[in-house]
């Protein structure tokens, strides 16, 4: 039954990549942008949440209700202030200036709070699980995440096909001059949708920050699954993207038990075969 | 009417100045080593291979247009496969280095032909990718020292040659050969009719190829070639260290980040960027060291506001303000009319109006 147990795990780890992955996905559907920034922006939700529970002495979970708003307003003022004066034909601007911005996160990390290893504490729940069967089981935390990331894409689609500012994110995606004749303020559009993401980022960071030890370095790692992720499920497709970290973590858990040095490995490897056979990923949307 | 008589010329009186001023330059650098002064020594090998990996990327993301965030992939296969030459097959370390950037080159192709598929953007991220599976492929060669590395045995070390004193003589003229050689590869492949194609490309890439530039096989001739010289320097730099492991050598932030960064704040699409970077990076690097990381986010940041307000770099806009160029490669038509001599160039250094 080792093998039913390791695909469970490869599942719920998916759940994990998803969740790090709805964010990238969301800024490049709406605006066409690759966030590298995005990895060491979800350690540095691990950190605020961290420094909340450290000074105010609340849980993790409810540390969320300082991170998401201050997430938000980082987005839609890092996107407004920042972010859409570097859109345009010329791909390089937005590259460097989200490079710029992980190495500054990254470094202010490290200038902040030492190289050392963190975690948050959950308690109880963290190690919980369930049974099924005999000589299998669930742990309850991932399935808790894999829920979350199952329920952010549902509040995402609810936002994008229910909501007016929605309809404007799908407008500008589609065709941003069209949208400004319309009278649509897309540099407004364009912050709310970075905010969106920051939130999720948020959401994301507090999460992993919970579940494994991170520190100021480790977030480019996260960039990388979060990408292959996107990849894997198709550009712009956000149910895709589920799939694409479901993928990856399926890759992953079943590389670590061949054996455990080739965990990280085998999601890479399946990442560059995915792109071999299907380089736009199995779901895209986007053309381009 | 007689026809107006004209001459084209490239040289200008700015780049006349330039390279003399860099020739004197080189010939301080190659004395400095009978002062014996080792750690400016060391400092200088250090300065000439950051050089010579920013020209690289230069070329690389300034000319086709390949922004690779992936470069320490070479750097540190490079690295190994020097290691890999000299501890296992025997090979002398020096004729090791031109080897181990030929089996860069090699490895480049497979990874281009697959990363080719991303576009923009992605292309970016997909090297990365690519750079995080060579480093913990390296983890897994026990021959190299697996995760914990390898140092050169003595005797190559030794082979270098029998002194410290000379190794270091050897190692400092290999680096600025190297430095030197890619200023100048760079600068000649640019004056050549690839060149013309090249800035075509990074003008805009749909024009030039309905005008017949053959972009895919340009772009890959370019990164296999780059890959190669890159593999050469990270090879050089590892024999300079005399060790190497799998998380130094391919460290995403002191190659790769380091070295974009250093492009861009001194201006990418120019030949003279890279030189303007170095300068800007290592004075920082070396007045702030002592307070930690702060120069890398100080780098960051300046990085960030060159790309919002003046594109061009910092060498970019001393060049538009005062008209210096010290390796033009573009041509110029001087008319000889009237005794009056006008020069009218066609510009082929990015202007800064086009952003």
């Amino acid at each position: 039954m080792d093998w039913i147990a390791t695909l469970l795990q490869g599942l719920l780890l998916g759940g994990v990549y998803a969740l790090f992955a709805i964010g990238l996905s969301l800024v490049f559907g709406v605006m066409r942008l690759v966030n590298i920034a995005h990895g060491d922006m979800i350690v540095l939700a691990g950190f605020v949440s961290f420094a909340v529970v450290e000074v105010l002495g609340l849980g993790p979970i409810l540390s969320l209700a300082i991170v998401l708003p201050l997430f938000f307003a980082f987005g839609y003022v890092l996107q407004l202030a920042v972010l859409n004066r570097t859109l345009g034909d010329d791909l390089l601007p937005p590259m460097i200036v989200t490079f710029g911005l992980a190495i500054v996160i990254q470094n202010g990390l490290l200038q902040s709070f030492a190289a050392d290893s963190r975690k948050l504490s959950l308690g109880e729940v963290e190690t919980a699980s369930i049974a099924l069967g005999t000589d299998i089981a669930v742990g309850v935390y991932p399935l808790i995440i894999f829920a979350t990331a199952i329920v952010t894409i549902l509040a995402l689609q609810a936002l994008f096909y229910g909501t007016k500012i929605g309809r404007e994110f799908r407008a500008t995606s589609d065709d941003p001059e069209a949208a400004r004749l319309m009278g649509i303020n897309t540099k407004r559009v364009f912050a709310v949708a970075t905010g969106v993401a920051l939130v999720v980022i948020g959401i994301a960071g507090v999460l992993m920050a919970i579940r494994t030890t991170f520190d100021p370095l480790s977030g480019p790692v996260r960039l990388l699954f979060a990408f292959e992720a996107v990849i894997i499920g198709g550009l712009g497709n956000i149910w895709g993207t589920l799939l694409g970290g479901v993928t990856l973590g399926l890759a992953q858990a079943i590389g670590g038990a061949i054996d455990p040095q080739f965990q990280v490995m085998a999601g890479h490897l399946v990442f560059l075969a995915i792109l071999i056979v299907r380089p736009r990923g199995f779901f895209p949307k986007v053309a381009h | 009417m007689t026809q107006p008589s004209y001459r084209i010329e490239r040289a200008t009186r700015s780049s006349t100045i330039g390279l003399a001023v860099l020739g004197l330059g080189l010939i301080g650098l190659l004395l400095l080593p009978l002062t014996g002064d080792r750690a400016t020594m060391r400092l200088i090998v250090e300065i000439a291979y950051f050089l010579a990996l920013a020209q690289m990327w230069n070329l690389l993301a300034g000319y086709a247009g390949l922004l690779s965030v992936g470069q320490h992939a070479f750097i540190g296969f490079g690295g190994y496969m020097l290691f890999a030459l000299v501890a296992h097959a025997g090979f002398s370390p020096i004729y090791s280095l031109p080897i181990a950037g030929l089996l860069s080159g090699l490895i480049s192709i497979p990874v281009a032909i697959l990363m080719f598929r991303l576009s923009g953007p992605y292309f970016a991220i997909g090297t990365w990718v690519v750079a995080e599976v060579f480093k913990l492929a390296f983890f897994e060669v026990p021959a190299l020292g697996g995760g914990s590395g390898m140092s050169l045995p003595l005797q190559a070390v030794r082979d270098i040659a029998p002194s410290a004193q000379g190794r270091e003589l050897i190692i400092y003229i290999s680096a600025l050969a190297i430095a030197v050689a890619s200023v100048v590869a760079v600068y000649a492949l640019l004056r050549s009719r690839y060149g013309l194609a090249l800035t075509a490309i990074r003008d805009s890439e749909r024009a030039s190829a309905s005008v017949g530039v053959d972009t895919f096989r340009l772009k890959l001739g370019v990164f296999v070639a780059v890959a190669a010289f890159t593999g050469m320097i990270g090879a050089l730099i590892f024999l300079q260290k005399l060790r190497i492991s799998p998380v130094a050598a391919f460290d995403v932030m002191e190659w790769s980040a380091a070295i974009i960064f250093i492009v861009v704040i001194g201006g990418i699409g120019r030949i003279e960027g890279p030189f303007v970077g170095i300068a800007i990076f290592f004075l920082l690097r070396e007045t702030t060291s002592d307070f930690g990381a702060w120069y890398l986010i100080l780098l960051g940041l300046l990085a960030i506001a060159i790309m919002l307000f003046a594109r061009q770099g910092i060498w970019g806009l001393i060049a538009d303000r005062y008209r210096i160029n010290v390796f033009p490669v573009e041509r110029q038509v001087h008319l000889d009319d009237h005794r009056q001599r006008q020069a009218s160039s066609t510009s082929l250094t990015p202007t800064s109006e086009k952003h």
